[in-house]
């Protein structure tokens, strides 16, 4: 199957630190990938490298093939449009009402007409299962789990090829967490693309995931489908799936 | 043994590096005002925040200032037996120095700090790089309507401090100093020479890129939470105001030579 999204051999050092060494990961469409890792392992510069948000010191970064750390600026920002990404604290904008943020895309970068927009975002909230009365407040007025889904909706208005989950379900209670979950299984696979995900809610990666990677001290260690998690023969995996604090992995206190 | 030059020229180093850093930031803010998409719906609305919100705190200090002055020119000139140069001290003071320098000053502590704090908080918060995905340049969408909307808006601000400075000095010549209205008003006039506004204007202009330059260089680099973006904030001002005064005298020395 070919990948949608390929990584090839990043590294990226931070303030000295050699956080990425040579990470490779690729995502094929229809597919959802899950990298896991603890905390500080390189989870989010991984996802920022992949999205443009951040240069690899070395490394490709394939889109359908073509290395996008070689485009110029104005090319890369055209790539950019196949990408809908989630954050992990819902990044909405505090300026702009809620269908505004959902419709943003459309209205600024792609020029959209107000009331098509207006409508795609409705459209968009609908799929979500974010009610309509809330399309004209400003997102602060929103609870964490509606923000998620206000988030959400803003990543698949535009129907992207590839799909960035940055710790989908933190902050949220298990109902809701099981909640976001459910719904991007559901864009996945209505949407037909390529996901990548990070997290270290073990729960939430066993149910949007098809394949686990886990990241750790900049590599990764281990990859596999999500059903052979469990019997994955890897120490690191098994201490980090079990959640113990003894084991090759030392817990950062 | 540890060099003592050592620190020195690491501060120096750094020093330089973040001016290096400022001034490919402000580059590249000056040509993303110039470069498509535009985004008019965010100039004019910075046009209201920067430009005509700032009108009571401008129209104040102006009007303060342009009392103050004629008396402590009333004071001065009375040594000399030159009372009767009050009208043309204070209209040249306003226009050419503490017009544009003053507006530049209120407005580094009102509009470099908000733009700071709230690109800084965009930052934090991931609101940045959320915009990047979605497709549109923050440099585009954020910060060139802000500083286009400062430079364009001071130096009307400055217009407008200049009217009222000056009315300022009137009245406080014509009820407390008893000059002569109409004389005040015709030798303020007569005094004025259309380089000093100009001058004036210019500074102006000057100081809204500063201004908005800074905030938005301050904010867009702020890192750490509340704490970054509050030092963001604190940094935006003092920078902002050390630059004025900085660029004042350059741009003083520049049109008098």
């Amino acid at each position: 199957m070919t990948a949608k999204l390929q990584l090839i051999g990043i590294k990226k050092k931070l303030r000295g630190r050699q956080v990425l060494d040579g990470v490779d990961i690729d995502v094929a469409a229809r597919r959802s990938l899950v990298i896991i890792g603890g905390s500080g392992q390189g989870k989010s510069v991984t996802l920022k490298c992949a999205l443009g948000l951040m240069k690899p010191d070395e490394g490709k970064v394939l889109v359908d093939g073509a290395d996008v750390t070689k485009m110029p600026p104005e090319i890369r920002a055209r790539v950019m449009r196949k990408f809908g990404m989630l954050f992990q604290g819902g990044a909405l904008f505090d300026s702009l009402t809620v269908w505004e943020n959902i419709a943003f895309r459309l209205l600024y970068a792609d020029k959209i007409a107000r009331p098509e927009a207006k409508e795609r975002a409705i459209e968009a909230m609908r799929k979500v299962r974010l009610a309509q009365e809330f399309a004209d407040v400003r997102p602060i007025e929103l609870s964490g789990g509606m923000q998620k889904r206000a988030g959400l909706a803003r990543a698949i208005i535009a129907k992207p090829d590839i799909l960035f989950f940055d710790e989908p379900t933190t902050g949220l209670d298990p109902i809701t967490a099981d909640a976001i979950n459910d719904l991007i299984v559901e864009m996945v696979k209505e949407l037909g693309c390529a996901a990548v995900s990070i997290t270290h809610d073990m729960p939430s990666a066993r149910k949007i995931a098809d394949e686990i990677a886990m990241l750790h001290n900049g590599k990764i260690v281990w990859r596999g489908p999500t059903a052979s998690l469990d019997t994955s023969g890897n120490a690191m995996v098994e201490q980090f799936v079990a959640g113990r604090a003894d084991g090759p992995i030392q817990a950062v206190v | 043994m540890i060099n003592p030059f050592a620190p020195i020229g690491r501060g120096v180093l750094a020093g330089l590096a973040e001016i290096g850093r400022f001034a490919a930031f402000a580059g590249r803010s000056a040509a993303s005002c110039f470069a498509p998409p535009f985004f008019l719906g965010q100039f004019l609305r910075q046009c209201m925040a920067v430009g005509y919100y700032s009108l009571p705190v401008i129209g104040l200090t102006a009007v303060f200032i342009g009392a103050a002055l004629a008396l402590n020119i009333y004071v001065g000139g009375a040594r000399f037996n030159a009372e009767s140069f009050v009208p043309n001290i204070v209209v040249l003071g306003i226009t050419r120095e503490l017009g544009p320098v003053l507006a530049g000053l209120m407005l580094a502590g009102r509009v470099s700090a908000g733009i700071a704090a709230e690109i800084g908080t965009m930052r934090v918060t991931e609101q940045l790089d959320a915009m990047t995905t979605l497709s549109t340049d923050p440099f585009k969408f954020l910060i060139a309507p802000r500083v286009l909307a400062a430079t364009l808006t001071l130096p009307l601000l400055v217009l407008i401090a200049d009217i009222i400075g000056v009315m300022g000095g009137y009245l406080v010549a014509t009820y407390s100093l008893d000059f002569n209205g109409a004389t005040y008003l015709r030798n303020t006039f007569n005094f004025l020479e259309s380089q000093d506004v100009v001058l004036g204007l210019v500074k102006a202009a000057v100081f809204g890129f500063i201004i908005a330059v800074m905030g938005a260089y301050q904010g867009f680099n702020s890192s750490g939470g509340a704490l970054g973006v509050g030092r963001a904030t604190t940094n935006a001002v003092v920078g902002s105001i050390v630059l004025i005064l900085a660029v004042n005298y350059l741009i003083t020395a520049f049109f008098v030579e």
